[in-house]
């Protein structure tokens, strides 16, 4: 059969075996739910951490300062063998690899999102809030009908473009044993090795195309807005 | 008209003014009283304070010293009924700032329904007769992005207007206007003016300020330094101060 064979060539066949198409699906989820949960607490807590660094008190700023610098410093895989292999030995405390993943990517998004939201606010001049003042609109009125609105649109293209990178990032979660979807894709080849020898280019393939699936929407969906919000 | 003014009650007052920019001194001992129905223009040398006096009547600058009112209430910057009478003190500044991601429709009914808390139909329909007198009405459904410098500043007069003001504060409207937008946006000051609207305008547009004030101020380094009806105080400066600025807008003839 020609079709079959093409698939065999380029090692797609595996796909079909047993229930590994099923597995990686699964895996996928796994990446997406490390990620979908970071994400949500990084955008709660980058909401509320970047507002504070609008803040002109000095101790905050060199607190925040110091935060942002030391997630832009270290590589996430070492923040997540540090949090994983390492404080579980020092506090005795028995962390899953996924919470592990769930703690250093929160950590890291919050620094960024918060970064993002300090880049926002303070991008509205001040000639805004005047206006509005010298409308008679009180300061929460203010905030509510005009900087937040302005903040918002400025922000999301930024933010979804954080979340992306968020996504693809989980797939560090398999260094420290997390069976996600490249893990699985890894397995599934090993277990291949010798009926499939192209089951590499296959597997890894489908992951491609599981992660551009997995976030092409959220790309499209910035697009879209940042088209919308271009007039206004 | 300004014999009929003397017997107008007193709208807003400015009385021993002072005002600071860490320690360095801005405004000192400003007073002036503004009757219901004035139009004042303020002129006087960049960074002699202008802006920040308007700033401070409507509390948008807090002051160190002095005491400013209206209708007798205390304007305090942070102060309790502050917003209150924002409400009724409009302002339009130099540089346009229509709300970005706002229709001027929406620019113009925000504060109304928000502030003034008009039903949205009524606002709008207000909004649309005063956009209509600035010959915009066309405009009503643009984007602040889409509108010419000139066109701007009617729309942020028109939405100052909207909050039935019951004075009008311009600092420099059209210093930021290409020269052929500076006329309509005058016109539209000189139509408020012939209303009698209450006003103080900072310009530099002196052939404008002769034929809209009542009343003249020329401020200096922080200070009163004259005051006078429009005719006398540019045809007959009294002090030196004056007389020098005045000199700033005139040229002498090339000799050849
Ligand atoms: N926010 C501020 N902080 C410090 N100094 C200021 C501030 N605003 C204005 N000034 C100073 O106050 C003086 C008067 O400024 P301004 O009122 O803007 O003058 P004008 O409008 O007459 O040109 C200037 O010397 C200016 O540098
Ligand atoms: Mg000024």
């Amino acid at each position: 059969m020609v079709e079959f064979g093409l698939l065999q060539n380029f090692g797609f066949d595996v796909l079909f075996k047993g229930s590994n198409m099923l597995r990686l699906l699964q895996g996928l989820w796994v990446a997406l739910r490390i990620s979908l949960i970071s994400v949500a607490l990084s955008i709660g807590l980058g909401l509320i951490v970047g507002a504070v660094m609008t803040l002109k008190n000095p101790v905050i700023k060199a607190v925040t300062r110091v935060y942002l610098e030391i997630v832009r410093i270290l590589p996430q895989m070492v923040m997540l063998f540090l949090v994983f292999f390492g404080t579980t030995r020092i506090f005795g405390w028995n962390l899953s690899a996924e919470l592990s993943a769930v703690i250093v990517f929160t950590f890291w998004g919050t620094a960024e999102m918060a970064d993002l939201v300090r880049g926002s606010l303070i991008s509205i001049p001040r000639h805004q809030y005047e206006s509005g003042a010298a409308l008679g609109m009180t300061l929460p009125q203010i905030y509510r009908y005009i900087v937040i609105p302005q903040t918002v649109r400025r922000l999301i293209p930024l933010s979804i473009n954080l979340i992306t990178r968020m996504i693809k990032t989980t797939s560090l979660v398999m260094m420290i044993g997390v069976v996600e979807v490249l893990k699985v894709g890894q397995q599934i080849i090993e277990a291949n090795r010798k009926a499939s020898p192209n089951a590499a280019f296959g597997v890894f393939a489908t992951v491609f195309a599981l992660y551009f699936i997995a976030c092409w929407p959220i790309s499209l969906l910035a697009k879209q807005l940042e088209k919308r919000w271009k007039d206004a | 008209m300004r014999e009929e003014m003397d017997n107008q009650e007193v709208l807003l007052t400015a009385e021993h003014l002072h005002k600071e920019f860490d320690g360095t001194v801005i405004l000192k001992d400003m007073n002036l009283s503004v009757k219901r129905g004035e139009v004042i223009v303020i002129i006087g040398p960049s960074g002699c304070g202008k802006s920040t006096f308007l700033r401070c009547l409507n509390g948008l600058e807090t002051i160190q010293g002095g005491k400013i009112t209206l209708d007798g209430e205390t304007v305090e910057s942070g102060g309790k009924g502050i917003a209150g009478l924002r409400e009724r003190i409009g302002m339009v500044f130099q540089s346009y700032e229509l709300f970005p991601h706002k229709t001027v429709l929406q620019n113009i009914t925000l504060a109304p329904t928000k502030v003034r808390k008009i039903p949205r139909g009524e606002a709008e329909k207000e909004a649309l007769e005063l956009l209509e007198r600035v010959g915009l009405e066309e405009k009503k459904n643009s984007y602040p992005r889409q509108l010419s410098g000139g066109q701007k500043q009617r729309v942020a007069i028109v939405r100052a207007l909207a909050m039935h003001p019951d004075v009008l504060l311009f600092d420099e409207v059209t210093a930021a206007l290409d020269p052929e937008m500076v006329r309509e946006v005058l016109d539209v000051m000189l139509s408020l003016a012939q209303q009698g609207r209450t006003m103080l305008i900072v310009t530099h547009e002196m052939s404008f300020a002769r034929a809209v004030a009542d009343r003249v101020i020329f401020l200096d380094d922080g200070e009163i330094v004259e005051e006078g009806k429009p005719l006398e105080f540019f045809d007959h400066p009294k002090t030196e101060r004056a007389q020098r600025f005045l000199n700033t807008f005139t040229y002498a003839k090339v000799e050849k």
